[in-house]
C-alpha cells in the first residue's frame, strides 16, 4: 500500500502542474484527482457559484475553528492552575453574551445571501434549448433526448476486467450519455424502482430519481471533455457501481451525433426495459 | 450515624439475580445501560473497523464482488449506525450516567418510577436482540439506517431482515419513550426542597430537554415504521408510488424524528461538558439561564430544520430556501453554548485531569463539526456535498465522536462516584491521546475526500480517493488501540485498591452528586437535602 502511495504523490503532483494546457486538447477530464484538497474544478454556471459560495463559507469556518482554538490555548495556559491559583466568580457579563449571540447572526446573513441567490439560480432555467430525461434503474441509468427524436439508450457500469486502456475504473460505463456544451440543458429525472441521485460533482448537480417523481433541474456546460458523477443515493447493492459519464462535444458535433443515435436507437422500443444481468442477478 | 447506615444496608442485599435482573435501583439500572452500552459499542466497533478495512485499499478485499458480498457491506454500514445511534450513545449517556446522577443531583432518593425504569432497560436488551437478529437472517437490511422505501419495501428486501429491524427500533423506541416519561416526571416533582428549576445543574437541563426531544419525536418514527410494517406485510401502500403512495412521506417522518434524534445524542453530552468545566476550572458555569435555555432552543428549533437531510429530493426552491435559513439558526445557541464553555474556564483555574482534557477535545471536535456544519445548511452548497464523505465526517465530527468523548469525559469524571476507585492515571492518559488523535486521524481526511466528491456507502471507489482512505484506515486502526486501552482503563480501575473519597475533585465539585460516599451508597438521599437559599447548584 505504501507503494501505492508513493506512486500516486508525484502522479498528483504531475497532474497539479500539467492543468488545463494538456487536458484542453482532448477537452477536460471532470473527475477527481488523488490528494485533491479541494472541489471538483467547476464547468457550469452553478458550479461556478457554489464553488465561490464554499470558498466564502471554509474562509469564514477555518478563521472561527482558530478564533476558538486561539482562545482555548491562551486559556489554557493563562488559567492553568499553576498560574492562577485563584478562580474568580464572574459568571456573567451581558454585554459579552449580547456579543456573542449578535455577531453569529450577522455572519450567518452574510452567508445566506450568497447562499440563497446561489441556491435559485442553480434551481432551475426558463429558457431551456433542450431535455435530457434521466432515468434511474437498479444499477444503470436510461437517458432520453424527447427533443431529438425522443429516442432512449441506457448507460451501464463496465466491470473493470473489462475495461480498455485509460478508461478509469468504476467511472466507465458502455455508452456515455452525450451533450451539447454552451446549451442550456433542462434535466427530468425519474427512477423505475427505487431512490437513486443523478450526481456530477463539477457540474453541481445532484438530484434524486424518485419513482413516481418527476423532478426538474438544469445545467450549462462549460467546456467539452468526459464528466463524471457515481450515483449518491443508497439502491442497493450495486449502488456503488453505476457511474455517471457524460460527453461534452460542441454544438456541431452533437447535432452529427444526434443523426446517428437516432439510427442506432431509434428501433428501441422505449417502453420495455432491456433485461440486464444485473437486475436478473437481484430478484 | 455511621452504624445506622450500614445497618439499613444490610437489608438490601439481594441476590444475583434480584439485584441485576429485577431492578429498581436508579444506581443499578444505570449500571446495566453502561455495560449493555459497551457490550454494543465493541459490536458496532468491530462493524466500522470491518468497513475501513474494506476502505483503505481500492477494490474489493474483504467482501466477495457478488450480491451476497455487497449486501453485507450495506449491512455493515446500517448495523453501524443502528447500533451507534440506539444501542451506544443514547443508553450510555440517558440510560445510563441520567439514572445515575440525575437523582443523586436532584437530591431525590430514586427515579419516579422505578419498576417503569426496569422494563425500559429490558426493552432495550430486546431490541438490540431483535436488530442483531436482523443482521443474520435473509441477507440482513442493506438500508441504510435511513431505511428508504422502495429500498426497505418487500419488493427489493424480500424476507425478514426489515422487519426485524423495525421491530427493534419499535421496541427500543418504547424502551426510550418510558424512560423519557419517567425523567420528565422525576425532574419535574422529586427535587429536593428549594432546588428551582432555574437552580438544577446543567446535566439535569440537558436530560429534561431531552427528555422532551424523546418523547415528541420517537412516536413519529413509530408511526412511519408501522407504516412501513404494513406496506411491507398487509398490502397497504402509504409509501408505494404505483399504488399512489410517496416514497418521500417516510423521508419526512423518518427526518422529522431523525434530526431531534441528534439532538438527543448530543445535548445530554452538553451537559456532561458543563459540569466538568465548571468543576475543573474551579468556576461555576458562565451564564447559566443562556446555557440551559441555549439547550431549549436548540431542542425547539431542532424540530422545524428536519428537511436539510432531503434537500435533493426535488423540493420545491422555496422550501430548500426556508429549510436553509431555519437550520442556520441552530448555529447562534451552539455558538452561546461554545463560548460560554469557554467563558467559563476563563478566569478559571484549570486544573487538567483526565475528565477535563476529554471536555476540551470534546470543545474542539464539536467546534469543527459545526463549521463544516454551517456549510451543509446550505441547500445550495448541498448540490455538491449531499451523500458524500463531507457529511460522513461533519456527523461524525459534530454527533459521533463529540458524542463519544464526552461519555469518556464523564466515565472518568464518576466512575469514581460509581465504583468507588480511582482509574489509572497514567494509562488513562495514553487512552485519551491514543483515542484523540485517532479519530482526528481517521475523519480529518474525509473532509477532502468528500470536498472531492466521493460518494457515501459505496463498498469501492474510484483510485482517486485511494489516499485519503488510507489515511483514515490507519486512523481506524490508532482509534482501535485507544478503544482496546479503554477496556484495560476498566479492568484497572475495578481491579485497583486505591479508593476516592467523597469529593474527589475538590472545591470546584459543588453538586449533590460530590455530597454522598463514593462509591454512593444503596440509598441515597433518603433525607432530602434542603437547597432553599443554596447558590445554583451548577
Amino acid at each position: 500500500m505504501l507503494k501505492r502511495l508513493f506512486t500516486l504523490v508525484p502522479a498528483a503532483v504531475a497532474a497539479m502542474f500539467s492543468g488545463a494546457g494538456a487536458a484542453l486538447a482532448e477537452g477536460v477530464v471532470a473527475k477527481s484527482k488523488p490528494w485533491q484538497m479541494w472541489l471538483q474544478e467547476p464547468m457550469s454556471p452553478s458550479a461556478e457559484m457554489v464553488h465561490d459560495l464554499n470558498v466564502l463559507l471554509m474562509w469564514i469556518e477555518v478563521a472561527i475553528v482558530i478564533f476558538v482554538l486561539a482562545i482555548m490555548a491562551y486559556v489554557m495556559v493563562r488559567f492553568s492552575e499553576k498560574n492562577n491559583p485563584t478562580p474568580s466568580k464572574t459568571t456573567h457579563n451581558t454585554m459579552l453574551e449580547v456579543a456573542w449571540t449578535a455577531i453569529p447572526i450577522l455572519i450567518l446573513v452574510g452567508i445566506a445571501i450568497p447562499s440563497l441567490k446561489t441556491l435559485y439560480f442553480a434551481d432551475h432555467t426558463p429558457d431551456a434549448e433542450m431535455t435530457l430525461k434521466v432515468k434511474g434503474n437498479q444499477w444503470y441509468w436510461s437517458y432520453g433526448y424527447p427533443d431529438h427524436g425522443d429516442f432512449e439508450f441506457d448507460s451501464v457500469y463496465v466491470p473493470e476486467e473489462e475495461l480498455k486502456p485509460g478508461q478509469p475504473r468504476l467511472l466507465t460505463v458502455d455508452t456515455p450519455v452525450v451533450l451539447p456544451v454552451d446549451t442550456n440543458i433542462r434535466l427530468l429525472l425519474t427512477s423505475n424502482d427505487v431512490i437513486h441521485n443523478w450526481a456530477i460533482p463539477s457540474l453541481a448537480v445532484k438530484l434524486d430519481t424518485t419513482p413516481g417523481r418527476t423532478n426538474e433541474t438544469w445545467t450549462r456546460i462549460n467546456q467539452p471533455g468526459d464528466y463524471y458523477g457515481m450515483c449518491s443515493e443508497l439502491c442497493g447493492v450495486n449502488h456503488g457501481f453505476m457511474p455517471i459519464h457524460i460527453k461534452a462535444v460542441s454544438k456541431e458535433d452533437f447535432a452529427k451525433w444526434v443523426a446517428g443515435a437516432k439510427e442506432e436507437y431509434a428501433s428501441n422500443d422505449t417502453d420495455k426495459q432491456p433485461v440486464r444481468l444485473a437486475k436478473a442477478q437481484v430478484r | 450515624m455511621a452504624h445506622a447506615e450500614a445497618h439499613h444496608d444490610d437489608h438490601h442485599h439481594p441476590g444475583f439475580f434480584t439485584r441485576w435482573f429485577c431492578s429498581t435501583n436508579h444506581k443499578d439500572i444505570g449500571t446495566l445501560y453502561l455495560w449493555v452500552s459497551m457490550f454494543a459499542a465493541i459490536v458496532g466497533g468491530l462493524m466500522s473497523w470491518y468497513i475501513r478495512a474494506e476502505l483503505a485499499e481500492p477494490g474489493l478485499q474483504f467482501i466477495s464482488n457478488d450480491a451476497e458480498g455487497k449486501q453485507f457491506y450495506n449491512v455493515l454500514v446500517t448495523g453501524h449506525g443502528f447500533i451507534m445511534v440506539f444501542f451506544v450513545v443514547m443508553p450510555a449517556m440517558i440510560g445510563g450516567f441520567g439514572n445515575w446522577f440525575v437523582p443523586l443531583m436532584i437530591g431525590a432518593p430514586d427515579m419516579a418510577f422505578p419498576r417503569m425504569n426496569n422494563i425500559s432497560f429490558w426493552l432495550l436488551v430486546a431490541g438490540f436482540l431483535l436488530l442483531l437478529t436482523a443482521a443474520f437472517i435473509d441477507g440482513g437490511p442493506g438500508t441504510g439506517w435511513t431505511v428508504y422505501p422502495p429500498l426497505s419495501s418487500i419488493d427489493f428486501h424480500p424476507g425478514r431482515a426489515v422487519d426485524f429491524g423495525i421491530l427493534s427500533l419499535h421496541v427500543a423506541g418504547a424502551s426510550s419513550i418510558l424512560g423519557a416519561i419517567n425523567f420528565i416526571v422525576t425532574i419535574f416533582n422529586m427535587r429536593a426542597p428549594g432546588m428551582t428549576i432555574h437552580r438544577m445543574p446543567l446535566f439535569v437541563w440537558a436530560i429534561l430537554v431531552t427528555a422532551f426531544l424523546l418523547l415528541l419525536a420517537l412516536p413519529v418514527l413509530a408511526g412511519g415504521l408501522t407504516m412501513l410494517l404494513t406496506d411491507r406485510n398487509f398490502g397497504t401502500a402509504f409509501f408505494n408510488p404505483a399504488e399512489g403512495g410517496d416514497p418521500v412521506l417516510w423521508q419526512h417522518l423518518f427526518w422529522f424524528f431523525g434530526h431531534p434524534e441528534v439532538y438527543i445524542i448530543i445535548i445530554p453530552a452538553f451537559g456532561i461538558i458543563s459540569q466538568i468545566v465548571s468543576t475543573f476550572s474551579k468556576k461555576p458555569v458562565f451564564g447559566y439561564l443562556g446555557m440551559a435555555y441555549a439547550m431549549a432552543a436548540i431542542g425547539v428549533v431542532g424540530f422545524v430544520v428536519w428537511a436539510h437531510h432531503m434537500y435533493t429530493i426535488g423540493f420545491n426552491v422555496d422550501t430548500r430556501a426556508y429549510f436553509t435559513a431555519a437550520t442556520m439558526v441552530i448555529a447562534v445557541p451552539t455558538g452561546v453554548k461554545i463560548f460560554s464553555w469557554l467563558a467559563t474556564m476563563w478566569g478559571g483555574s484549570i486544573k487538567f485531569e483526565v475528565p477535563m482534557m476529554y471536555a476540551l477535545a470534546f470543545i474542539f471536535l464539536f467546534v469543527v463539526g459545526g463549521v463544516t456544519g454551517v456549510t451543509l445548511a446550505n441547500a445550495s452548497a448541498d448540490l455538491v456535498f449531499h451523500d458524500t464523505y463531507y457529511v460522513v465526517a461533519h456527523f461524525h465530527y459534530v454527533m459521533g465522536l463529540a458524542a463519544i468523548l464526552a461519555m469518556f469525559a464523564g466515565w472518568y469524571y464518576w466512575i469514581g462516584k460509581m465504583s468507588g476507585r480511582r482509574y489509572p492515571e497514567g494509562l488513562a492518559r495514553i487512552q485519551f491521546w491514543f483515542f484523540v488523535i485517532g479519530v482526528n486521524v481517521l475523519f480529518f481526511p474525509q473532509h477532502f475526500s468528500g470536498l472531492a466528491g466521493m460518494p457515501r456507502r459505496i463498498p469501492d471507489y474510484p483510485d482517486a480517493y485511494a489516499p485519503y482512505n488510507y489515511i483514515s484506515s490507519v486512523g481506524a486502526l490508532i482509534t482501535a488501540i485507544g478503544t482496546l486501552l479503554f477496556f484495560v482503563v476498566i479492568w484497572r480501575t475495578y481491579a485497583s485498591k486505591e479508593t476516592v473519597e467523597a469529593n474527589q475533585w475538590g472545591e470546584g465539585a459543588t453538586t449533590l452528586e460530590w455530597h454522598v460516599a463514593s462509591p454512593a451508597p444503596w440509598h441515597t438521599h433518603e433525607e432530602l437535602p434542603d437547597m432553599t437559599g443554596k447558590a445554583p447548584a451548577e
